[in-house]
C-alpha cells in the first residue's frame, strides 16, 4: 500500500474505494460459487443430484436465484420495528465485512495491515451478534426473537473459545499482526502453526498436540460463531422456521445470505491465517509469490469451507444446553490447559 | 473417578462418531445419485399401474357398473334404449349391444384410482392406462366425454324410442280397449279376462290413452 502515498486526496481516495471494493467482489464471487458447492454436496450427499437445468449441472443456477433475489418485493410486516429492520441487514453484513480488512489474502494485498489485526477481528465481527439481535426483535415475531436470542447467547459462548484459540496461536508467534503471522510460518508445510510452527525440535515435538488440537477447537468454535450446523440454533428451520430472519424477503434476506456466507470464509480465513499458513505455499519457496500466495490463500480457505458444508451435511442440531455444554464444559478447559502446556513449553 | 472417565469417554464417543459420519457422507458423494431427471428421463410405470382411465367406448353396452362402483361417483353415464329394429352390433367380447350411451363422462378431477370400476365392467372396456401427464389449464378439461354419439343421433335415438314407445303404448292402449269390449261382451267370464291386458312385461306402466273408461287394468 506504500506505493500509493503521494497521490493527492482525490487519488487516495479513489484507490481506497477500489482496494476496499476488491474482497466485496471477490466475497460475492465466491457466495456465488459457495452456495452452487453446498447445493451440490447437499445432493450428493443425499444421493441426488441438485440443480440440473439451469446451464451445464446448473452451474448457472446462482445467478438466476440472485436474479429472483433482486426482482422480489420487499415486504416488511406491518408490526415491525422499521428502522431497525432496515438497518439489521447492513449491521450484520458490516459486521462481517468488516473483519476483511485484516484478512491477509495475499504477502501484497491486506485491506489494513493493522498490528492488532486478529483482535479487530474478533471485535468487529461481534458486530453480527447485534445485527441479528436487532432484525430478531425489530421483526416482532416468536420465532425471530427465539433466534436472535439463541444467536446472542451462542455467539457470545463461543466468542471465548475462539478467542483462547486465537490467543494460543499468538502466544506462539508473538504477534496480533495477522501478516506477521502468516510470516512465521514461512517454509513450507511442516512449519504451520498447526504442526508446532518453526520452534526447535524438541519444542516443536512436544507441543504439537496441543496445537493440533487448537486448531481443532478453533475449528468447532468458529461453525458456531457463524451460525453453521451443527450449531445453526438460530435459525433451526424445523423449529424457528428460519430464525432471525423469518421476516426478511428479498435483497435484505440475500444480504443476510451472503453475510452467512462471507463470514464462513471469513472464520476459514483466520483459521487458515493462524495455524494453516495463510498465503505461504506449503512447498516452502516453491510456488510462492504474490499471485500464488492468494491462489493458496483461497485454495486452504475453500478448503476450510468444504469442511463446514460436509459437516453440516453429516451432523444434526445440537440442542441448546448441549451447545453450551460443549462450549463451557468441553472447548474452554481443554483450552485453558493447552494454554498452559504451551505457555510452559515455550519457556522451556 | 467415573466422573471423569464419563466426561472423556463423551468426547471419545462424540469425536468418533463424527468421524463415522463424516466418512459415510463422504462416501455417498461418490456413489451414483438415484434421482430421475424426470421430464427428460422417464420411468416405465408398473404393468398394473393405475392411472387415467380409459372406456373403449364401442364395446361399452352402457350397464352402468362402473358407475355404481365407483366410490366418489365421478362416472356420468346415460342411457337410450334401441328399438328392436336397431341393430347396435356386438362387442369384441361377443355381448349384443342394446343401449345407446349418450353420456359417458369421467371427471378424472374426483377420480381417486381406486380402480373398482375396472372389475366389475362385463365388457373389459373401462381400463386403466399408463399416462399419467394430464394436467390442464382448466379444470373443466379434466370430464373426460368419452360417447362418441353426435347431439343428431342422439336426437334421433330419442326420437325413435318415443315413436317405439309411444305406438307400444297405443297398442297395449287398443289391446286394452279390445280386452274392455271384450269384458262388457261377456260379463260371467270377467274375472280371469283382464290379465292379458298387462301382458308384456316388459312395458312399463306407460300412461294409456285416458279416454277409455272403467279400465280394469290400471292400479
Ligand atoms: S378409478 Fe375409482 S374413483 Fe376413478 S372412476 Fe374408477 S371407481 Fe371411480
Ligand atoms: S361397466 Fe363397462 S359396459 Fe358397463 S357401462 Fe361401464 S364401461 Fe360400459
Amino acid at each position: 500500500m506504500e506505493a500509493f502515498q503521494n497521490l493527492g486526496f482525490w487519488g487516495t481516495l479513489l484507490v481506497t474505494i477500489v482496494l476496499s471494493a476488491l474482497p466485496l467482489v471477490f466475497v460475492l464471487l465466491y457466495a456465488l460459487v459457495t452456495i452452487y458447492l453446498e447445493m451440490k454436496v447437499a445432493a450428493h450427499v443425499q444421493d441426488r443430484v441438485a440443480y440440473m437445468r439451469t446451464g451445464w449441472h446448473g452451474v448457472l443456477q446462482p445467478i438466476a436465484d440472485f436474479i429472483k433475489l433482486i426482482q422480489k418485493e420487499d415486504i416488511i410486516s406491518v408490526a415491525a420495528n422499521k428502522k431497525l429492520f432496515i438497518l439489521a441487514p447492513y449491521i450484520v453484513f458490516m459486521g462481517t465485512y468488516g473483519a476483511y480488512a485484516a484478512i491477509p489474502f495475499s504477502s501484497i494485498f491486506i485491506g489494513a495491515n493493522i498490528d492488532l489485526g486478529a483482535f479487530f477481528i474478533i471485535g468487529i465481527s461481534s458486530l453480527v451478534v447485534v445485527g441479528i439481535l436487532m432484525a430478531g426483535w425489530a421483526s416482532n415475531n416468536k420465532w425471530s426473537i427465539f433466534g436472535a436470542v439463541r444467536s446472542a447467547a451462542q455467539m457470545i459462548s463461543y466468542e471465548i473459545p475462539t478467542a483462547l484459540a486465537v490467543l494460543i496461536a499468538v502466544m506462539i508467534t508473538g504477534s496480533l499482526n495477522l501478516q506477521e503471522v502468516t510470516k512465521f510460518q514461512a517454509g513450507g508445510i511442516q512449519n504451520w502453526l498447526i504442526f508446532g510452527g518453526p520452534l526447535p525440535l524438541l519444542q516443536k515435538i512436544l507441543i504439537t498436540p496441543f496445537t493440533l488440537i487448537t486448531f481443532l477447537i478453533l475449528f468447532v468454535a468458529s461453525l458456531a460463531e457463524v451460525n453453521r450446523t451443527p450449531f445453526d440454533l438460530p435459525e433451526a428451520e424445523s423449529e424457528l422456521v428460519q430464525g432471525f430472519f423469518t421476516e426478511y424477503s428479498g435483497m435484505r434476506w440475500a444480504l443476510f445470505y451472503v453475510a452467512e456466507y462471507a463470514n464462513m470464509f471469513l472464520v476459514a480465513g483466520v483459521a487458515v491465517a493462524l495455524f494453516l499458513g495463510g498465503w505461504e505455499s506449503p512447498f516452502g519457496s516453491f510456488l510462492s509469490g504474490p499471485i500464488w500466495g492468494l491462489f493458496w490463500f483461497i485454495i486452504k480457505g475453500m478448503v476450510l469451507v468444504f469442511l463446514q458444508i460436509w459437516l453440516r451435511w453429516t451432523l444434526p442440531r445440537l440442542r441448546v444446553d448441549q451447545l453450551m455444554y460443549t462450549s463451557w464444559k468441553v472447548l474452554t478447559p481443554f483450552l485453558f490447559v493447552c494454554i498452559i502446556a504451551i505457555g510452559l513449553i515455550l519457556v522451556l | 473417578m467415573t466422573a471423569v472417565r464419563i466426561y472423556f469417554n463423551n468426547i471419545w464417543l462424540a469425536l468418533s462418531s463424527i468421524a463415522i459420519g463424516m466418512r459415510i457422507t463422504m462416501s455417498h458423494l461418490f456413489v451414483k445419485s438415484v434421482t430421475t431427471q424426470y421430464p427428460d428421463v422417464k420411468l416405465k410405470m408398473p404393468e398394473r399401474a393405475r392411472n387415467r382411465l380409459y372406456v373403449n367406448i364401442d364395446d361399452c353396452i352402457g350397464c352402468d357398473q362402473c358407475s355404481m362402483a365407483c366410490p366418489v361417483d365421478c362416472i356420468t353415464i346415460e342411457t337410450i334404449k334401441s328399438t328392436p329394429d336397431q341393430d347396435l352390433g356386438t362387442t369384441s367380447t361377443g355381448q349384443k349391444k342394446r343401449l345407446h350411451v349418450p353420456v359417458f363422462d369421467i371427471d378424472i378431477a374426483k377420480c381417486c384410482y381406486c380402480g373398482l370400476c375396472v372389475p366389475p365392467c362385463p365388457t373389459e372396456c373401462i381400463v386403466m392406462t399408463d399416462v399419467y401427464e394430464f394436467s390442464e389449464f382448466d379444470r373443466k378439461n379434466l370430464i373426460y366425454n368419452f360417447s362418441v354419439m353426435m347431439p343428431q343421433d342422439i336426437e334421433q335415438a330419442r326420437a325413435k324410442l318415443k315413436k317405439a314407445e309411444e305406438e307400444a303404448a297405443a297398442k297395449k292402449a287398443a289391446a286394452a280397449a279390445a280386452a274392455a269390449a271384450a269384458k262388457a261382451a261377456a260379463p260371467p267370464a270377467a274375472p280371469p279376462a283382464d290379465k292379458p291386458a298387462g301382458a308384456p312385461p316388459s312395458q312399463q306402466p306407460s300412461t294409456p290413452a285416458s279416454d277409455t273408461p272403467g279400465q280394469p287394468g290400471k292400479s
